[in-house]
């Protein structure tokens, strides 16, 4: 995730555009068309605020693991929360600023049940000149039963 | 080598020879534009993990829970193939400890490193 959003932005990258959450949804529907693995995951756009945002992944066939018991790839719920993740940094700069993920833990909690969506919950909570720190979690259907809890950091490759 | 499930077919990700996972480019893989996707990278990662474990062990019947997965991200996913080896650190009666690298052209230079934990239910 990085210099795709100023492509598709028809607004000025420079000041906060993602303020209100019909331009955040406008251009999340086209930044999701443009990112070929989201698609592929069926990863969409749930809602966001003004330091977090949070996607959803629905159970898929292709998604599974284990298909002696359905539960679907802990990978692909790392992806999910990857992608949460660099969403709470747009949010929080409220533009899009080009960066990159430096470094992803993923602790996963319980497997996902199967059938279920899951929801990747993300917020960025400190933001320094260069580096992005974020923090959340993935749930399947009760945020306060999550999956799998993550931690990562971002760098924010457009600064000077 | 146990059957690839589901989830690493869709990436398209085949057993290489020596043990080396092969993540072949595919469009569907791509983030940004003309990277791959960090998710997909990971996915790699942890299945040449997951796939390691499962051949040093005897007992087949072993389930396998991986519990903790840490990915540096070295240098950009270019839209080439991408290669992934594993290193058992420690494989003991309840947890294996496991290090990935991902590479594309060069295997001295990754792209990605994942340290796993790997809980083993017998």
């Amino acid at each position: 995730m990085t210099d795709e959003p100023k492509r598709v932005l028809d607004d000025d990258a420079s000041e906060r555009v993602l303020d209100d959450d019909a331009r955040m949804r406008r251009f999340v529907d086209r930044f999701m068309q443009a990112v070929p693995h989201l698609q592929a995951l069926g990863i969409g756009y749930v809602r966001s605020g003004p330091n977090w945002a949070e996607l959803t992944m629905p159970y898929a066939a292709h998604l599974v693991a284990y298909p002696e018991t359905g539960t679907i790839a802990s990978g692909a719920i790392f992806s999910l929360m990857d992608s949460a993740a660099g969403f709470s940094v747009f949010t929080t700069m409220g533009r899009f600023e080009p960066h990159a993920t430096l470094d992803l833990r993923c602790d996963y909690l319980r497997p996902a049940k199967p059938g279920q969506a899951v929801f990747g919950r993300a917020e960025c909570y400190k933001m320094t000149r260069k580096v992005a720190f974020v923090r959340g979690i993935a749930h399947d259907g009760d945020p306060d039963h999550p999956v799998a809890h993550v931690t990562g950091t971002f760098m924010l490759t457009g600064a000077s | 080598m146990s059957a690839l499930p589901p989830y690493a077919l869709m990436l398209g990700i085949r057993v290489g020879e020596d043990a080396v996972l092969v993540m072949p480019f595919s469009p569907h893989l791509i983030g940004s534009p003309g990277r791959l996707h960090g998710g997909a990278v990971a996915g790699l990662l942890e299945l040449a993990a997951n796939l390691a474990v499962r051949d040093a062990l005897a007992e087949k019947s072993v389930v396998l829970k991986p519990v903790t997965v840490t990915v540096d991200y070295l240098r950009e996913g270019a839209m080439v193939d991408t290669f992934a080896r594993a290193h058992i650190n420690r494989l003991g009666r309840r947890v294996a400890n496991v290090r990935v690298e991902a590479w594309q052209t060069d295997a001295g230079k990754p792209i990605a490193a994942a340290q796993l934990n790997i809980i083993l239910e017998r």
